[in-house]
């Protein structure tokens, strides 16, 4: 073997000694002096520029990962219980491609209804994804191969991701108003009179629950008005459930705007997210579904989803979703996430509460009726640079705060700040 | 028709509310029908008898073909045969055919478990000790090209992830060029780039008359193909037929590669699994380095540390400069970002946590030898049954030629389904076997089934086969 690799060797280094030029010209420029250097992500660039800064007042409130009033990340005591049960595992072949069945069966009785008569008749179309992230880019790909001519109707404003998803996709992006900077509301009449102006039958993404960035969601009555104008206009609803469970604390509350929408007789399109609600958001654990006319549509609609995660990435990833089965598969650890998300969201409704109270009586203008993990703070981006660089704070520059970087030991301080740069607008 | 009278008339009457798909047939110019190969009809144009039931958008979607690898796992598992062998899909088994996690696995597993990992999201790139381990591993710790920050290395989804990201920078940064991928080749690789919409085509490389490689014509399409060309190659166990270059013969490759500027795109799934040996089996990406070329390399552990179901691989991207690198590899946290955010964490703290300490390491390569001797042993003891049962002079030898999981055994489509229809052994349609899912055991009635096929195969069907 090292006689074979000093012929190689040798071989190599006498063609180099001959006039061919292999360290000439092909090594002085590159194939890639086109390629420019890709700006920062404005979500997950925040917490690069956080952790490089030494100071120890710093706050994060910029990215969406939950945190206890430490500060600290949190890992669920079920989803520990369930590593301990799957550790050491002797499983460790390719899922199918539609990734983990019992995970996809838990997850669609999240979303749909222990009970849903959707599921007994088999008509959701549903592959495990990886995460929320994978879920929409496999409907906006699918979205572009089967309805090739139809567009996406985005919210203002929307999670940034949601942009370069369809775009990458290839699928031509509208917008619908939805944030109301003025009341720092839903534009309720906005929105519905974009509904009815788009072209019949077109795809409009919805945020289920605990809008992103906003935190501003319609109430169940602007919902089913949402839903009844939907179905004059024929139109296709997805919706982004990222949230569900971190909302209000209650998973079935959580997911009211998609029963409306079944009740009334959509057929709508799902995507499902553990990052938040189950605190995996390393794991990348997430599902896909779409509600079908009857099995035998839906049989077919997977094996296409399926098509297009092959090239993609083959089959999804094995952990995390053996996490959420077992978790999900076992009524006391069922039982168990239930109170810890429930913990998880009343935190976060707490901070808010104290936040706000901070705020008022700083003699604060802004008000915060929100839900959810995240709010608008109606900063400027200028106001925004003024927190990270005078006082450390950390957010992206839309304005949006994430309240699980607020904690007991940060909400004076951060009360505090936001004041300073926004009392003399 | 009843029904269809009723529409007529329906619309004869002029009533527009009680058909409203038909009437707007016409204002939704679709435009596509025909060119979309996807759709059996058009999106949205069914008119429906019944109006209670909405029509469904997705009426003109037809069933997706089912995966001709992954596909062969699923017909076998409806097999009630007792005999039955699955000898499709590439994953390791033992001797009792069982699937295998690896000890080290194991013990990361707990390890992990132990320390208490959180699980916050990881970069878009991924986990920086995975991607400086698995570049290490690639190239050699200490090699120029990684201390000198050339390489853009980032974590993807297992081979097929980081094959993908590469195809979509192809295409962002080089309209037009065309990947050269070798005929045969992993099925998936076709996907890969037509889904990233990169064109392709072939250059020769199975000898079918040989069993072996077609190094001529290899070298010929290689010079043939326009300058800057991409050209995918098997770093080691060329996947389906287990046939490698000589060192040799990867240096003429290299030379031609240079000659005519273009890219090399190495796809590594079988790093020390072919030989036994990590170093060995990096030979030939190890020698493009060398040269000082720019290349892609596509990295997997799915079969190397049995990590199948963790999804975890890596794109590195070897660039003349550290500027260039860093400039490649924003690009490529671009590609990801739309895609997945972020890769899963589980699978490369595994591989991390294992290479990073000495112990385990070693137990790994230990593993890795076993399961690469295991085929070994398996292969020599298939050769030696064809041998010793089949009488009419055919050159066998082929099977110990060959390398790693897979076995190009020759037959054709038409041996190969008689090779599932009589004796139920489940292979892919191309000829392939893997030698992994096969036992010492169970070699002597693949040995028969494999002559029964090759000789009596054709005798079987009535009508002739297109070859």
């Amino acid at each position: 073997m090292a006689m074979m690799a000093m012929t190689i060797r040798n071989s190599a280094s006498r063609r180099t000694m001959m006039s061919r030029p292999i360290f000439g010209s092909r090594s002085m420029s590159s194939w890639w002096k086109n390629v420019e250097p890709a700006p920062k992500d404005p979500i997950l660039g925040v917490t690069e520029a956080f952790l490089a800064d030494p100071s120890p007042d710093k706050v994060n409130v910029g990215v969406g990962a939950y945190r206890d009033d430490n500060g600290k990340p949190v890992v669920l005591d079920c989803v520990r219980e369930a590593e301990r049960r799957i550790a050491g595992t002797s499983f460790m072949e390719y899922l199918p491609m539609g990734g983990s069945v019992k995970m996809v069966e838990e997850t669609l009785k999240l979303a749909y209804g222990d009970n849903s008569q959707f599921i007994k008749d088999k008509r959701i179309a549903a592959v495990q994804s990886l995460s929320g992230t994978g879920a929409c880019r496999l409907f906006a790909d699918f979205q572009k191969r089967f309805c090739p001519a139809s567009q996406i109707y985005i919210p203002v404003p929307t999670w940034s991701n949601h942009h370069n998803i369809w775009r990458d996709a290839q699928v031509p992006q509208k917008t619908y108003h939805y944030y109301h900077p003025e009341t720092k509301g839903l534009d309720f009449k906005g929105l519905m009179d974009d509904v009815k102006n788009a072209p019949e039958g077109s795809f409009f993404l919805l945020h289920a629950c605990a809008h992103n960035p906003t935190g501003v969601d319609p109430t169940e009555e602007q919902w089913r008005e949402i839903s009844q104008l939907f179905k004059a206009k024929k139109h296709f609803a997805f919706f982004d459930m990222a949230y569900q469970g971190f909302a209000s604390g209650d998973p079935a509350r959580d997911a009211k705007s998609i029963r409306i929408f079944l009740e009334d007789g959509h057929h709508i399109g799902i995507s499902q997210s553990y990052a938040k609600n189950m605190g995996l958001y390393g794991q990348r654990v997430g599902c896909l579904s779409v509600l079908c006319e009857d099995e035998k549509q839906a049989v077919t609609v997977k094996s296409q989803l399926q098509q297009l995660a092959r090239p993609m990435y083959s089959n999804p990833p094995l952990h995390g979703a053996q996490i959420v089965s077992t978790i999900l598969g076992d009524p006391e650890l069922k039982s168990l996430w239930l109170k810890e998300v429930k913990i998880m969201a009343d935190r976060i409704i707490g901070m808010r509460t104290t936040l706000r109270d901070s705020l008022e009586k700083l003699g604060s203008p802004l008000s915060w009726e929100h839900i959810g993990m995240f709010c608008y703070s109606g900063l400027t981006p200028e106001q925004v640079d003024r927190l990270t660089s005078e006082y450390h704070i950390y957010m992206t520059r839309n304005g949006r705060i994430s309240m699980a970087g607020v904690t007991t030991g940060n909400v004076g301080y951060l009360a505090n700040a936001i004041h300073e740069v926004t009392k003399s607008s | 028709l009843v029904i269809d009278s009723m529409a007529s008339s329906m619309l004869s009457l002029g009533s527009t509310s009680l058909l409203p798909r038909e009437i707007n047939k016409d204002k939704l110019k679709l435009g596509t029908s025909g060119s979309n190969p996807f759709l059996k009809a058009k999106c949205f144009s069914r008119v429906t008898m019944s109006v209670a039931v909405k029509p469904s958008r997705f009426e003109g979607i037809t069933m997706a073909p089912p995966d001709p690898i992954l596909g062969v796992s699923e017909a076998f598992k409806a097999d009630t045969n007792e005999l039955k062998l699955n000898l499709g899909v590439g994953a390791y088994r033992t001797e009792e055919l069982q699937p295998y996690v690896l000890n080290v696995v194991k013990k990361a597993e707990n390890l992990m478990l132990e320390r208490g990992d959180n699980k916050e999201y990881l970069p878009i790139e991924g986990l920086a000790a995975f991607n400086k381990t698995t570049a290490e591993l690639l190239f050699g710790a200490g090699h120029p090209v990684i201390k000198e920050q050339k390489v853009a290395t980032i974590q993807g989804l297992s081979g097929t992830g980081s094959l993908r990201l590469a195809a979509a920078l192809i295409e962002r940064y080089f309209a037009g060029a065309k990947v050269l991928i070798s005929a045969p080749t992993w099925g998936n690789h076709k996907n890969i780039f037509n889904d990233a919409k990169v064109p392709w085509s072939e250059y020769r490389y199975y000898d079918p008359k040989t069993i072996g490689l077609d190094f001529e014509g290899m070298i010929a399409d290689i010079k043939e193909a326009p300058e800057g060309s991409f050209i995918l190659l098997h770093g080691c166990a060329h996947n389906p037929t287990g046939i490698d270059p000589t060192p040799e013969q990867w240096v003429k490759i290299a030379d031609v590669i240079q000659e005519k500027n273009h890219i090399p795109f190495f796809d590594v799934a079988y790093q020390g699994f072919a030989s036994g040996s990590l170093d060995e089996d990096a030979a030939s990406v190890r020698l493009f380095a060398e040269r000082g070329m720019e290349f892609f390399v596509a990295q997997s552990y799915s079969k190397n540390l049995g990590l199948y179901a963790e999804r975890i691989g890596a794109i590195n991207v070897v660039c003349s400069s550290a500027d260039a690198a860093t400039r490649v590899k924003s690009q490529l946290k671009r590609i990801a970002r739309p895609m997945y955010s972020n890769p899963p964490v589980h699978g490369a703290r595994i591989v991390a946590n294992v290479v990073g300490d000495a112990a385990m390491f070693n137990e790994w390569k230990a593993e890795m030898e076993m399961m690469a001797g295991r085929i070994k042993t398996v292969r020599q003891q298939l050769y030696d049954s064809l041998v010793s049962k089949d009488k009419s002079g055919k050159d066998w030898s082929f099977i110990l030629k060959q390398i790693g999981m897979f076995s190009f055994t020759g037959l054709n489509k038409a041996q190969s389904d008689n090779m599932t229809d009589k004796w139920h052994v489940y292979m892919t349609k191309d000829g392939r076997i893997s030698l992994a899912g096969l036992s010492m055991a169970k070699c002597e009635y693949l040995a028969d089934a494999i002559i029964d096929s090759y000789h009596n195969a054709l005798l079987y069907w009535e009508t002739p086969i297109e070859l």
